[in-house]
């Protein structure tokens, strides 16, 4: 994915609509999170990765939609279900695999694994296995923004279950109080682990935010084009000193809530997922529409997924034979 | 069990009866929900997912969703709700679903849980039973791998309690469930699928007694929790070694059992005290005072102390695996104090 022969100039505040390759690349973004975790699928089920593996197969529009509107230098914060943000946001797929390996090249020389990629170089402050337990860092990210004075601004993704953790209410509280440019993304995929939101979250979720008076909104997670859209609005008014935002996406995750949860009958049905993955598919949808205006041929886009296949190949390949860090390194950077 | 000739089949296999940690856990709570319709369990995933280790699973099928909560993910919400109920008339026991957690609801165990019935002049009383879970070695990585019980053991007014064995859990969560106080019920998540035997009728042991899991003469290891299982394995290769070792399980940090400790290491006048948590500062640091206190004149070297090294737990294999203690390090502890005197 890194190399990718359509090149993006524009990238970090582009309309999509300034030209075809501004779509292109949020399509190859797409397909390349959803391959990648097809990969992730098929190192933990042949026991390869070690610990958990949360995949973000189904929502990848969220995290494509959201990023393709920000800078490199904007901040993001992310979760347990994370590789989609991490990788939307610029990692290099090869790096990432290494990590989930444990593997020294690995973004964090494989002290922090799958639930907490981290990057600078991509703004990344750091996926989180707490929930709800980066909403302070994302708002001390706009904090700092705001004082500095450079014009970033810091995008928070969590699940819906962090709406149930008192943080994210004083962060709220905090952000709209000072004006901080960060946009709270929520991506609800519908449960907490095993649990349907609606038995966890009392009232209306927008009410939220609005209560503390930040600009909330609602979109269709599955639809690349209308969350980019939304967040490009929500960003820009961001980054022009106009406060926070709250952006809630619908949408669904396709497989377990890790990738060991196979029966899952007892919260939710097949018909359910099945509708979900014929009729809502982030990534189908957006070919479809794409074939449609004429922005891409099927073969153009059967071409990028082969491309992605065979770089994913070789990042599987290199995580797979680059080595362990050395036991010694363990007490390596308790301290800076 | 019709038959007489059934009956002696079965009979070795009734009194043997087998259970692993995490079903006689459940079992406990079972028996005395059905005692005592005052105890409802509540936590993230705890009913009909009967939590993420499955240790509850069926309890929601038989007491229902009324007394098996599910809650939002608010650790510190339904963690004060539960304090507040256990003072007005119920008897929760609270889930949280990891150890690292137990951070989020500080506030509500240590300021509030802790102080209510001193501050009241103890007038009110919190008969609350946290359960959570310690142990590294899942490749869980920094927040989901460690082992806080000595922050809780630090708090007057809260009791601890670290199960190593199906047959202690089973009657510590009785006692715990019985106890007028807020008790931290700690369970090694590498453990939940140990066995061992586990008798079918009502028994109780109570909070504060330490149990001898094996006797010897020439070294006390002291082990708390998941610990208690290495030390036995390190008391075997040191019995090959000709050392016989001792291996004491306080079974609570507090309240401590002091006398059985002191004892132990007074017969053999060496010790090591092993725990899963972080050796600075922690519960191996007041295991060997009140060793060193109780058994001073009797010692032969300083007592010894083998913990987590001190690094957040990382994920990648290789390094997690020098973090946690092995039986081969209590081993050769052991070996060279013996050697040395
Ligand atoms: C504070 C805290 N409580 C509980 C958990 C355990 N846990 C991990 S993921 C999860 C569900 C999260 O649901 P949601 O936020 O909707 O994200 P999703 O998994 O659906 O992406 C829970 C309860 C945790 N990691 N942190």
């Amino acid at each position: 994915m890194a190399n990718t022969k359509t090149s993006v100039s524009k990238q970090s505040s582009s309309s999509p609509d300034s030209g075809p390759d501004a779509y292109i690349q949020m399509y190859r973004k797409m397909a390349g999170i959803r391959l990648f975790e097809e990969r992730v699928n098929d190192l933990y089920t042949r026991a390869l990765m070690p610990g958990l593996a949360h995949l973000y197969i189904g929502e990848e529009a969220v995290a494509v939609g959201i990023c393709s509107t920000l800078r490199s230098d904007d901040y993001i914060t992310s979760t347990h279900r994370g590789h989609g943000h991490c990788l939307a946001k610029g990692a290099a797929p090869d790096r990432m695999f290494a990590e989930l390996l444990g593997k020294e090249a690995g973004y964090c020389r494989g002290k922090g694994g799958s639930m907490h990629i981290a990057d600078p170089d991509t703004g990344n402050l750091g996926a989180n296995a707490i929930v709800g337990g980066s909403t302070g860092i994302a708002t001390g990210a706009a904090f700092s923004a705001k004082r500095l004075g450079n014009g970033r601004v810091s995008v928070c993704f969590f699940g819906e279950g962090a709406l149930g953790q008192g943080v994210l209410y004083e962060s709220m509280n905090l952000a709209q109080l000072w004006k901080l440019p960060v946009i709270y993304v929520c991506e609800n995929n519908t449960y907490n682990e095993y649990t349907h939101y609606s038995e966890t979250t009392a009232g209306d979720v927008l009410g939220r935010p609005r209560a503390f008076g930040i600009l909330a909104e609602r979109v269709d997670g599955q639809d690349v084009r209308a969350v980019h859209a939304a967040a490009q609005r929500l960003v820009d008014r961001a980054r022009a000193g106009e406060g926070p935002a709250f952006l809630l996406c619908d949408t669904y995750r396709y497989r377990g809530h890790h990738v060991g949860d196979v029966s899952r009958e007892y919260y939710r049905s097949k018909q359910e997922e099945q509708k979900w993955m014929s009729e809502r598919d982030p990534i189908g949808l957006f070919s479809d529409w794409l074939i449609a205006e004429h922005r891409a041929t099927a073969a153009q886009l059967q071409s990028i997924s082969a491309e992605i296949q065979s770089a994913m190949d070789a990042a599987v390949q290199f995580a797979l034979s680059a080595p362990y860090p050395d036991p010694s390194e363990v007490q390596q950077d308790v301290y800076a | 069990m019709s038959t007489p000739e059934m009956k002696s089949v079965m009979e070795p296999a009734a009194a043997q009866r087998e259970l692993t940690l995490g079903e006689a856990i459940k079992e406990a709570l079972a028996e005395e929900m059905r005692r005592d319709p005052r105890i409802v369990i509540m936590g993230e995933d705890v009913a009909e997912a009967g939590t993420v280790f499955k240790v509850l699973s069926g309890l929601s099928a038989e007491f229902g969703t009324d007394r098996v909560i599910d809650t939002p993910i608010s650790e510190a919400g339904f963690t004060g709700l539960a304090i507040g109920a256990a003072m007005t008339g119920l008897r929760p026991v609270v889930d949280i679903m990891f150890g690292d957690f137990i951070a989020l609801v500080m506030d509500q165990m240590a300021n509030q849980a802790a102080k209510v019935h001193y501050m009241s002049g103890g007038k009110w009383k919190v008969p609350l039973v946290m359960r959570t879970t310690l142990g590294a070695s899942r490749r869980s990585a920094a927040q989901h791998s460690q082992s806080l019980h000595a922050w809780f053991s630090h708090v007057p007014g809260l009791k601890v309690v670290l199960p190593s064995t199906p047959f202690d859990a089973k009657g510590l969560m009785k006692s715990a469930i019985r106890d007028d106080n807020p008790v931290i019920f700690f369970e090694d998540k590498m453990m939940y699928k140990l066995k061992g035997n586990v008798p079918a009728e009502d028994y109780a042991i109570p909070l504060g007694v330490a149990d001898i899991k094996r006797s010897g003469d020439d070294i006390t290891l002291v082990a708390t929790s998941s610990m208690v299982q290495v030390a036995l394995g390190a008391a075997k290769m040191l019995e090959d070694a000709g050392i016989s070792a001792e291996v004491v399980d306080p079974r609570t940090t507090w309240p401590l059992d002091e006398e059985t400790l002191v004892e132990s290491v007074k017969k053999t006048s060496r010790a090591i005290v092993i725990d899963e948590g972080y050796a600075r500062y922690g519960v191996t640091a007041e295991l060997a005072s009140v060793i060193a206190e109780g058994a001073f004149h009797y010692l032969d070297q300083p007592v010894k102390r083998i913990g987590a090294m001190h690094v957040p737990i990382p994920f990648s294999p290789p390094l997690e695996d020098v973090t946690v203690p092995t039986e081969q390090m209590v081993f050769e502890a052991a070996r060279g104090m013996c050697r040395r005197s």
